[in-house]
């Protein structure tokens, strides 16, 4: 007997779920969570790390058991018989579970196999999901040699063989570049709208909770807030204002200044700007000695405001996130901390860098962008001197990567994007490793030591083994390491991927106040705001370099294609895009 | 009614022919389970089979004739015939200690100055000294050292002269290798560690890759059953065994004639008991480690050390002391060692096939239910 599906395929009461850590102490995951998806819905389950997200997706697939409360997951009580959900549902786990070494086809045909999907079925099914991924030119290639929104898109098509009456994703953008993000959305909503599916999706984007019909707002195990998007974006009311930026002074540092004002509940850089929330609306009053050029112009708030709002409520003040050098370095404007000149890397007869040019000054935070598989990774590991280059000249703290990698590599830090510290060793025993291989010793050492864990606030967890670190702390400690040496050039690879705003805005807190003390900061990252922070970024695709300017110029991108204020988000697509589809589809487009 | 049973019973078989398929392509696309599965046998069939040989033969040996009569140089000739020995006469005992010590022989035989009158007596007693850090050819050494001193009393008691004394000949032929071929017996035990290799090592890592890779994650909320996902694992890993089987067997007959006494059916038969219960120590192992670390480290010691040293494969189980004996019961290699050396080196014995063949069978079905017990599809 096949219960119908009710109105609410997900029905959460007062669910509780509670872990031991290995260490003994016992982790509320959820903690008296209730929540209900309406039949053909979207729903978005948005919260930090460690909220409790993964946990909730995991109980309503019937792969964990509550501690306590009521589970009914399409009419089924999910604890009394967890396979007929699993039956009907679809779930896509974070790092979905596409087997690497079988084909596009192959993934696709076991799922069809294990789903019982008939022959006849599967020739109406395969064109609708190739048409959907757009990934019927791959069917021969191997799952493994997928860029990383192509897998999350394989993914996708795998839950879909067949219609489940619920869909359940767990952050299914998280390394995803932005293009691919854009896709990956587009088949979702049309899923929903279309088809009537159900979906319930955990994310930390918060512009992807603006899309959905219902948002949970989940902070350490409990709901903050529940509503429509516009419930949530409501809380910040009245709040939100724009500041402009005194000449002459970068918007992060008057973002950064702001963040950490009292009264003040968030400060991003904007388009040039600074967008502020303000703990009580109206209270333009604590934003007047910041030197800000004009009063402030009030805006209409945003998804991300309001969560913010929510956030402050129960998570308090931004945590302090300056830092102070012992030594800061010398701000000369004119000199050249990088300098890449025609930069080749190739593998076999791949291409992954084609003659890529640019220049970075001292004391500049700036942006590498593009999407999977552009080549940010592969020109950061050359700079670093972990790869050599095929061809061209790479220039790194007046030191020539070719012939003395040593001591270039005494003059960087790198934060690689995985977390690359040993998790057996205690907090302490990482960052004495790292002194230790930086050549430090003695007095000196100490003193380093002691002044990572001051500036990154890591004494609490000094004994606790790297591995268990809670989210945030585990991405200080690997930068606390890679700033041991005092570098001059940091390099940051996808530092915030899979971060929520709050690390986002302490992480940038710190990358801006290094860059103030005399430190050239290259980052990568997928979350395009984030190139607000940057002085100048360039854009990579299929290893090549297709613009490069300040963050207004990049943005003038997508002016000059229509749009009103566009989004560096928007920027990146169309720079993206106008350089793939070519000359003829541009000619193409203009005609029309 | 029925159709819908048939419907059920043909979804469950599709299923599992689905997760078969896959496990296939991956076996045939992992180059590590080629490694382990193939190549890795055929290394250990080369590198056991030449370069591991327990023949003792040519022992550089140290003869001190210390008496000059025709007795003594007769003893002294039987270590000169044998095949077993490279003798080097020495003058002196001073010189052939020299000699053990710096490794040049291996052995000392010292035939004493009163050795005439003492045979004629009827005790008369010769040396042996054997350089003791290699234990095992020591052992063999000495033993054959006997021989050679027996080959002689033989010859002097064919021509009606009975010596009586010390060196006794002692009846040393070994059965079932008359041969005395190491190989006879080292590849039969061969099987048992290429049969471990691929049943839990590889069981137990490719299971553990699942739960590492999260693959098994997105598997469990699909229609499949924890018992199919067993089963899907089971089958490729249990053809890819009878593989190797019959690489080491035909391996065995060809490269090296290892002569196969017993039948080949009864041979495949209790290989695919054994290899159940490999392929129910591997699942076991991986689905309560999930690391492919630790189910690697666990499976080495749980199965492939004991395999090698306590199954009487290498060394023979008779001589290890009582507690130790007690020990290799609990090891199923154990008994398909036995089982496997009856069946090449001596036939189909039924007195030691059944009750062997009996406790590998109930170690696979008590394994294999614990294996399907430990398995469910819950994440943490």
């Amino acid at each position: 007997m096949i219960a119908p599906t009710p109105t609410s395929p997900v029905s959460v009461r007062d669910i509780y779920k509670a872990f031991r850590r290995k260490t003994g102490e016992t982790v509320k995951a959820l903690d008296g969570v209730s929540f209900e998806a309406k039949a053909a819905t979207l729903t978005a389950l948005v919260g930090p790390d460690g909220a409790g997200k993964t946990t909730l997706l995991r109980l309503i697939s019937g792969l964990m058991a509550s501690d306590a409360g009521e589970l009914e997951v399409v009419g089924v009580k999910v604890a009394a018989d967890p396979q007929a959900v699993q039956d009907r549902i679809g779930y896509m786990p974070q790092k979905f579970g596409l087997y690497e070494d079988l084909s596009v086809q192959e993934n696709l045909d076991l799922y069809t196999d294990l789903h019982g999907i008939s022959a006849e079925d599967r020739k109406a099914i395969y064109p609708r999901l190739m048409e959907m991924t757009q990934l019927g030119r791959f069917r021969e290639r191997l799952a493994g040699k997928l860029s990383g929104g192509m897998k999350q898109k394989l993914g996708l098509a795998c839950t879909l063989v067949r219609s489940p009456e619920l869909l359940l994703l767990d952050e299914p953008t998280v390394g995803v570049d932005p293009l691919s993000r854009r896709e990956l959305w587009e088949i979702v909503l049309k899923l929903v709208r279309e088809e009537g599916l159900t979906v319930v999706v955990s994310t930390a984007y918060l512009d992807e909770a603006e899309r959905c019909d219902h948002a949970v707002v989940m902070h350490a195990g409990k709901v903050l807030a529940q509503g429509s998007p516009e419930d949530v974006t409501a809380e910040a009311k009245g709040r939100t204002f724009i500041l402009a930026v005194p000449d002459g002074m970068p918007a992060r540092s008057l973002q950064a200044r702001l963040f950490q004002q009292h009264g003040v509940i968030d400060a991003v850089p904007e388009a040039g700007q600074v967008r502020v929330v303000l703990a009580s609306a109206g209270d333009t009053a604590s934003l007047a000695p910041n030197g800000a050029k004009d009063a402030p112009r009030p805006v209409p708030p945003r998804f991300e405001d309001g969560f913010m709002v929510l956030f402050h409520a129960v998570a308090g003040q931004a945590h302090r996130n300056a830092m102070t050098l012992d030594r800061p370095q010398s701000v000369d404007p004119n000199a050249i901390a990088v300098e890449v000149h025609d930069l080749v890397r190739t593998f076999g007869d791949f291409t992954a860098v084609d003659h890529v040019s640019f220049k970075v000054r001292k004391g500049e935070i700036y942006g590498l962008l593009g999407p999977n598989g552009a080549g940010k990774s592969t020109t950061f590991r050359m700079l670093c001197g972990l790869l050599p280059a095929s061809n061209g000249t790479l220039r790194v703290a007046g030191a020539d990567l070719r012939t003395s990698r040593a001591e270039a590599r005494q003059k960087l830090g790198y934060v690689a994007q995985q977390f690359s510290l040993y998790g057996q060793l205690s907090v302490d025993e990482n960052l004495d490793f790292f002194a230790s291989a930086y050549g430090l010793r003695g007095r000196r050492k100490a003193d380093r030591v002691a002044w990572a864990k001051r500036q990154f606030e890591l004494d609490q967890f000094s004994r606790l083994p790297s591995g268990q670190l809670p989210g945030g702390f585990k991405q200080r400690l690997a930068m606390a390491a890679a700033l041991l040496h005092e570098p001059e050039i940091l390099f940051l690879d996808e530092a915030t991927s899979g971060a929520d705003p709050m690390a986002r805005r302490e992480f940038w807190g710190r990358i801006t106040s290094l860059s103030e003390q005399g430190v050239t900061v290259i980052v990568t990252t997928h979350f395009m705001e984030e190139a607000e922070y940057c002085d100048r970024i360039v854009i990579l695709d299929a290893g090549r370099n297709l613009a490069e300017g300040t963050p207004a110029e990049i943005r003038s991108h997508a002016a000059a294609t229509g749009g009103e204020e566009p989004t560096m988000e928007d920027a990146f697509i169309a720079i993206v895009e106008k350089s793939r589809n070519g000359p003829a589809a541009q000619t193409a487009g203009n005609a029309a | 009614m029925i159709a819908a049973i048939h419907f059920r019973a043909s979804g469950r078989l599709r299923r599992i022919a689905a997760l078969i398929r896959k496990e296939t392509y991956q076996v045939f696309r992992d180059p590590s389970s080629i490694a382990v599965g193939i190549v890795m046998p055929m290394m250990l069939l080369v590198l056991f089979s030449y370069g591991l040989s327990f023949d003792v033969k040519s022992v550089p040996v140290a003869i001190v004739l210390e008496d000059s009569s025709a007795d003594a140089r007769g003893a002294a000739s039987g270590f000169e015939l044998s095949e077993y020995f490279a003798a080097v006469p020495v003058k002196t005992m001073a010189e052939a200690q020299r000699l053990l010590l710096g490794k040049t022989v291996d052995a000392i035989v010292r035939i004493p100055p009163d050795f005439a009158r003492r045979v004629e007596l009827g005790d008369a007693e010769i040396q042996i000294l054997v350089h003791g850090t290699d234990a095992n050819t020591a052992r063999i050494s000495l033993a054959y050292a006997q021989g050679a001193i027996g080959v002689w009393m033989a010859r002097e008691a064919a021509q009606g002269r009975i010596i009586a004394g010390a060196p006794i000949g002692i009846e040393s032929r070994m059965w079932f290798n008359d041969a005395n071929e190491s190989s006879y017996f080292l590849v039969p035990g061969l099987i048992v560690l290429v049969m471990t290799l691929i049943g839990a090592l590889l069981t137990a890592l490719v299971v553990a890759r699942e739960w590492e890779r999260g693959t098994f994650e997105a598997l469990f909320v699909t229609p499949v059953r924890p018992g199919e996902i067993l089963l899907g694992k089971t089958v490729p890993y249990f053809v890819l065994g009878l593989v190797g089987l019959a690489l080491s067997v035909a391996g065995a007959k060809l490269l090296f004639q290892v002569p196969l006494r017993g039948s080949l059916t009864i041979l495949t038969i209790v290989s695919m008991l054994y290899l159940v219960v490999a392929l129910g120590i591997g699942l076991l192992i991986s689905s309560l480690t999930k690391s492919q670390f630790i189910a690697s480290q666990l499976t080495m010691v749980v199965t492939f050390l004991p395999a090698m040293m306590l199954s009487g494969f290498m060394f023979d189980i008779r001589s290890m002391p009582l507690v130790i004996q007690g020990i290799t019961h609990i090891f199923p290699a154990r008994y398909f060692v036995s089982l496997l050396q009856t069946l090449f080196l001596a036939g189909d014995v039924w007195a030691v096939i059944l009750p062997n063949a009996a406790v590998l069978a109930g170690m696979g079905a008590l394994l294999m239910s614990l294996a399907v017990r430990a398995t469910r599809k819950k994440i943490g």
